[in-house]
């Protein structure tokens, strides 16, 4: 059973459209002893950092979401989910799960490419660099193209940390990895077949990462 | 580097597609969720709903279009056309619905945008503009005038100015519609595009008078759209997705090519 976190950050049916269409068996739920008993969390998002950190907290996933991260549990960020698990983020200046050194930072808005300014947010498909070699990006083809939304990007302190890369401007972490986490600054319930094939990776990842 | 997006788009009206769009075998679909699953295969990057239904039975319908489609497809998809509030919105968003499109909802009612994006987050909230050329004036500075009522009414507004301001209130994008090019299948209107698109920060969808594939890389660079929506040249089968994309490719504007 994949346990998706709800802590009313936007949207969450679509994640579990994707599943289902896949065939895996999820619940959409809030309720922390319920997620203690799946085998796998997907934790996404859309919204702001600032409203997300104080639901977290109001309703105490935040320290559940930090103990099931070192418990070993495998663990999918998406989107928000993606920023919140890094120590601070310059949305409305939030102090984070702290779970990934480093920091997520907005886009510098002077940025061209091909002589055009580029636009944000950074909306469309995009291009991601995958690390070789970790179970939840395999088969996915070089030229595949994610679905991204989002004005603010992850940068870790520690780039053993990064897992893909993404040029916009900027080249800007856009998958992380580490033990049992995996996070994507991308959407894969809404990137077409590479997406629903990241999906399933995780799925079937016991949650160990090969690096 | 970000792709070029190509979006098809599907007008709906009781549940229906207004025009039937034709499929392989020449078939003609007139199911928009069996619409919008060939596109999604045949590599649209999005998809565009309008709905244009006027009563209630019909919005009812749309609400489990949108819900069919969602579990049909796994790309984004918006739904525009009659709303205009939050509660409407967020009826669309939870039937599955990545995006909304507000347009003469949003001229009568700027509010919706700002209460819309502070709700669902300005990545949801698509500004529709409906555009007509006329003569510039100390109204309408830029020479183009919103117009709202699927084109039939006038408003006084300058376009440019309320692209600015829809921006300032929260949309996250614009679909920019000209009537004077609409249905002509003669190319995009490049001039208002490429106005919109650079002085506002996010991104513009151009659309209106797509007929052939050197019209949309006409506006993808000069005209600075960030996607380009199409319906007639698809629908009817003149051209595919994939030939569009493969034409913009080998003029040097990125797609995506592998789904």
């Amino acid at each position: 059973m994949i346990g998706i976190v709800d802590y009313r950050a936007g949207n969450l049916t679509s994640v579990a459209r994707a599943l289902e269409n896949l065939h895996e068996p999820c619940m959409i739920t809030n309720d922390s002893r319920s997620l203690d008993d799946v085998s796998h969390i997907i934790f996404p998002g859309v919204g702001a950092a600032g409203a997300a950190m104080a639901n977290l907290r109001e309703s105490g996933l935040d320290g559940q979401l930090r103990k099931w991260v070192r418990n070993g549990k495998p663990i999918l960020g998406i989107c928000l989910g993606a920023q919140v698990i890094f120590d601070r983020s310059d949305e409305d200046d939030t102090p984070c799960l702290g779970i990934v050194p480093g920091e997520v930072k907005r886009f510098p808005a002077d940025r061209r490419e091909g002589g055009e300014r580029l636009k944000i947010p950074h909306m469309g498909w995009n291009r991601v660099s995958f690390r070789k070699g970790h179970p939840v990006f395999a088969g996915i083809p070089a030229e595949a193209e994610f679905y991204f939304v989002h004005s603010y990007y992850p940068a870790p302190a520690d780039e053993t940390w990064v897992a893909g890369w993404t040029d916009y401007g900027i080249r800007f972490c856009s998958a992380v990895a580490r033990g049992n986490l995996v996070s994507v600054q991308f959407h894969p319930e809404k990137s077409g077949r590479p997406g629903l094939t990241l999906l399933a990776n995780f799925c079937r990842w016991g949650g160990i990462d090969a690096q | 580097m970000l792709s070029k997006r190509i979006i098809p788009c599907l007008d709906v009206r009781d549940g229906r597609l207004t025009k039937g769009i034709k499929f392989k075998d020449n078939a003609d679909i007139g199911d928009p969720v069996e619409a919008a699953r060939a596109y999604y295969e045949q590599g649209a990057d999005e998809i565009v709903f309008y709905d244009i239904t006027a009563s209630a039975e019909g919005r009812a319908i749309m609400l489990d279009v949108v819900k069919r489609v969602a579990e049909t497809i796994f790309i984004p998809f918006s739904v525009g056309g009659g709303i205009g509030t939050v509660e409407e919105m967020r009826r669309v968003i939870l039937a599955g619905a990545e995006k909304v499109s507000v347009n003469t909802e949003a001229v009568k009612n700027p509010d919706i945008i700002a209460e819309g994006a502070r709700a669902f987050g300005s990545q949801c909230i698509v500004l529709g503009m409906d555009v007509k050329k006329v003569l510039a004036s100390s109204e309408i500075p830029s020479g183009y005038e919103m117009m709202i009522h699927g084109g039939r009414t006038f408003t006084g507004l300058d376009a440019l100015r309320w692209a600015k301001e829809a921006e300032r209130l929260g949309a996250g994008e614009i679909c920019l519609n000209s009537i004077d090019a609409d249905g002509t299948q003669d190319g995009y209107e490049l001039d208002l595009t490429a106005l919109i698109s650079s002085h506002v920060g996010i991104p513009v969808i151009a659309s209106g008078g797509a007929g052939k594939p050197e019209h949309l890389l006409d506006v993808l660079t000069r005209g600075k759209a960030d996607a380009a929506l199409i319906a007639s040249m698809v629908h009817y089968r003149t051209h595919t997705i994939l030939e569009i994309k493969n034409f913009l490719n080998d003029h040097g504007v990125k797609t995506r090519l592998q789904w």
